[in-house]
């Protein structure tokens, strides 16, 4: 401790204690540079130069991008980086769209934020770039290009949290930009609809898809029971919007305020939370019993459902078949609930409160609709309830609290805690504890980023469990081929609390999702109910489906298939006449591994040894989403599984004689 | 004549081209540092880079699309529409444009009656465009039908040699 090391900030001593960065270091001191392109969890970039600093004999360097040194003489506000920093925002200025007093992001836009901080009263350049169309192709985001700054924030998020990188850098110079492979519509792409680049984003260039105009309609149709569910995390991220302090438990108030906005029936989605652990305890401790495959991976989170479904159909047996909480909801009460108070199913509209993008593209899937008809109608985020309590005028700080509806508006402590990542595995072992025995010499390791790893013994069996963070992490994972009997993965950083529906906040990433998380452990802590078991109402209805499996099936399970990740046609390789016979082979990634190149190459000596000259037209395509029966080849239309040169043969050869006698 | 829905599909030599982004991927290892050589080689084989081609690519290499279309569109080498049998490119160097490069450029595309925002001919013969210098300043201006250098040129040199291209392709144009 003697041999301190320091640095010199605007004449003040600061000590050196293992920053990555001179932001850091500032940060510490309460000095809070201001900067686009930096995010802690992400890597340094470096480029929107706002963070510039005076480095005493070496001249103005960025602060993100520059370690500190011992005995270092730092200036962070001279005139000449007011200067910078000024023309820095005004340029930025200049590239951007500015129809602020109309844009959503307009409390919350970091550009617009800085402009007034640093007194720009008017932008000097005049933006020479076309308007862009903007892109609604999505259920979950919408982007708007003309608002883009080119931070590279979303590139790198997708990038390095979820491994996948929807959107990158294309064209030069002036015409450079923000998109997707071939600047077509995100929601025709890979994307997982998490959001990440929304939350990251300074300005409104990628933000949720509002639905909630739609929702003050259906709300005004007298004919229609209009209810809501409402995820555990939106209790406690909704203050940030009403001057509530982070994390502040806000149940009471909200459910009034729902009321008061019109919603007919206010119901906890925590209640289907207790019936997926139910259901997915069930489900674990069959596998785990009956040694089938194991890990079992949890199913909440819509957007790791969707990843999986692109890059690991191979694991899709090893998802949990439950049903997430949202859509559990949404299925049991247009089933149970619509007996119980005698309407039918199109007359009640489930309308979901969420802190996530990713819902609203569950809520449209094919999978969760009974006759065109879906469990769950309308899906607004946290920040639209926001919207519209503060659109009807209400006063949410003034708000008397008031409960929500029964019985499906209870949820254990467990059940809340689903809001945070690790709290789904919190809440099956809470279960297994009560259900199965004593949960003893319980170990956790966070060594790995976005990776807790928890070991434990469960009456008396070994258990290790995963909670991931980010489908990066979750990669990392898999490679290195640890076993587990339960991973739990949350795309967002954070879990759903750290979800893009979440209202934008100006603090730090870190601190904001440990006070929220903090937030619901303390609703955890005053609840009674502090597992599934202990939930009454949970445990009547759940009694009562048990006794029908064809329901509890129904409305509880899923199944999930492999997806496609590239829409479009696929590569002529040998082209055929009009009307030829259509042979189509998977080069998608799972029949690539599996050789259906090398497959292509021989079917290519085939044509010619079999003379079968232009009759037959070979098209390459992306993935069929048949994975496990790689390589996948359709001969007019049919499935040949698992092909082999000689049944494809076979099966050419037979078609086309049979073309020949029609 | 083709029109833009057959384009999208009109591959060259049977099979060949696609064999041939097998063997180039093969030959690169699959290594997406070798990313530029990999499109380069395609490109000569296709002539540009066709989209469903470059979701190939994006698959055998695991790097995603959205690197690989920024990639090539970084570049003004790769191109991400087909181009014409022949390639007129009019050299916009700064010995070239002060010899009055742009009064061919517009020529040319005139004669082939190129909108402002239009490289290619609908009939796919030609495709016309600016490069920013063919090392060939002592000729200037200076441009390349394919491989073919004309140098010292004038509008209406330009324009005849275009003829002769024309003549040879049996008035196709017309």
């Amino acid at each position: 401790m003697e041999n301190k090391q320091f640095v010199t900030v605007n004449n003040v001593k600061v000590p050196l204690e293992g920053e990555k960065n001179i932001l850091e270091l500032l940060r510490k001191i309460n000095i809070n540079l201001p900067t686009f392109c930096y995010h802690s969890e992400l890597s340094v970039y470096g480029a929107c130069r706002l963070c510039v600093v005076e480095v005493e004999g070496r001249g103005v360097m960025a602060a993100c991008s520059t370690s500190p040194w011992p005995e270092m003489v730092i200036k962070t506000h001279s005139s000449e980086l007011r200067k910078i920093r000024k023309m820095s925002i005004e340029l930025l200025l200049a590239g951007h769209d500015q129809s602020c007093p109309t844009c959503h992001r307009s409390d919350s836009c970091k550009l617009r934020m800085l402009a007034s901080q640093f007194g720009i009263e008017k932008s000097r350049f005049l933006s020479k770039k076309k308007e862009e169309a903007l892109d609604y192709s999505s259920p979950s985001l919408v982007r708007d290009p003309n608002k883009c700054v080119l931070c590279g924030d979303c590139v790198r998020f997708c990038r390095e949290v979820q491994g996948i990188g929807v959107l990158d850098f294309a064209h030069r110079g002036p015409n450079a930009k923000v998109c997707t492979a071939f600047d077509q519509g995100i929601g025709g792409t890979e994307c997982i609809n998490c959001g990440g680049c929304a939350t990251v984003c300074p300005t409104g260039a990628i933000a949720p898809a509002y639905q909630h105009d739609a929702v003050w309609d259906i709300l005004s149709d007298s004919s229609k029971l209009v209810v809501a569910q409402v995820a555990p995390a939106v209790r406690s991220t909704i203050g940030e919007m009403f001057g509530f302090k982070e994390g502040t438990d806000l149940t009471g108030k909200m459910t009034s305020a729902l009321r008061l906005v019109g919603f007919q029936k206010v119901y906890d989605t925590a209640f289907a939370a207790d019936l997926t652990v139910l259901e997915e305890a069930k489900e674990f401790l069959d596998k785990f019993v009956n040694g089938k495959k194991l890990p079992l991976f949890t199913s909440c989170c819509p957007a790791w459902v969707k990843y999986a479904e692109q890059y690991l159909p191979e694991k899709l047996d090893q998802v949990s078949t439950c049903k997430s909480p949202q859509q559990m909801f949404g299925s049991v009460l247009k089933d149970y609930l619509a007996r119980e108070l005698g309407k039918r199913r199109e007359d009640i509209v489930v309308v979901s409160v969420m802190p996530c993008t990713a819902k609203k593209f569950e809520a449209k899937r094919d999978e969760f609709k009974v006759d065109g008809n879906p469990d769950v109608d309308y899906v607004i985020t946290t920040h639209e309830l926001g919207l519209m309590i503060k659109e009807a005028g209400i006063r949410m700080e003034e708000l008397e609290s008031s409960a929500m509806d029964m019985p499906m508006g209870l949820g254990s402590g467990s059940a809340l805690l689903f809001g945070n990542s690790g709290g789904v595995t919190e809440a099956v072992v809470r279960h297994l504890g009560r259900a199965v025995g004593p949960v003893e010499n319980v170990e956790k390791d966070s060594s790995v980023k976005g990776v807790v790893k928890i070991a434990a013994e469960v009456a008396g069996k070994k258990v290790k469990l995963a909670v991931v963070q980010g489908l990066n992490a979750l990669n990392s994972l898999l490679e290195s081929g640890e076993e587990f009997h339960l991973v739990e993965v949350m795309a967002c950083p954070g879990g759903c609390i750290g979800g893009a529906g979440a209202p934008q906040s100006e603090k730090q990433r870190k601190e904001l999702i440990e006070a929220r998380t903090e937030g619901l452990a303390n609703i955890d802590r005053q609840n009674v109910l502090k597992t599934a078991n202990d939930n009454p109402f949970v445990a009547k209805v759940h009694a009562e489906l048990s006794q029908d499996e064809h329901r509890v099936h129904k409305l509880l399970h899923t199944h999930y298939h492999a997806r496609t990740r590239v829409q479009e046609e696929g590569v002529s390789v040998l082209k055929g006449e009009e009307g030829a016979l259509e042979v189509k082979v998977c080069i998608g990634t799972g029949c690539f591994l599996k050789g259906s190149q090398d497959l292509l190459k021989e079917l290519l000596n085939s044509a010619e040894t079999q003379s079968w000259g232009k009759r037959v037209d070979i098209k390459a395509t992306f993935c069929m989403e048949k994975c496990g029966t790689g390589p996948n080849v359709l001969v007019d239309g049919e499935s040949v599984p698992l092909a082999t040169i000689d049944k494809l043969v076979a099966s050419i050869d037979g078609k086309l004689a049979q073309k020949v006698k029609v | 004549m083709c029109k833009c829905q057959c384009n999208k599909s009109d591959l060259p030599a049977e099979g060949r081209s696609f064999n041939e982004v097998v063997k180039i991927l093969k030959k690169h290892d699959y290594d997406e540092h070798k990313l530029i050589p990999i499109l380069q080689e395609v490109q000569e084989e296709y002539r540009y880079l066709p989209r469903s081609v470059l979701n190939f690519i994006a698959t055998a290499l695991k790097v995603p699309a959205s690197r690989i279309y920024g990639v090539a569109t970084f570049y003004g080498h790769f191109a991400l529409e087909p181009k014409g049998k022949y390639v007129v490119k009019i050299c916009n160097g700064t010995a070239c444009h002060v010899k009055g490069s742009m009064k061919i450029y517009d020529a040319i595309k005139n004669r082939l009656g190129l909108g402002e925002n239009e490289g290619t001919t609908p009939d796919m013969l030609f495709t016309v465009e600016t490069v920013s210098c063919l090392g060939a300043c002592g000729l200037a201006p200076v441009m390349l039908i394919n491989d073919k250098v004309y140098g010292s040129l004038t509008a209406e040199k330009s324009v005849s040699a275009l003829e002769e291209v024309l003549k040879a392709e049996g008035g196709k144009d017309e």
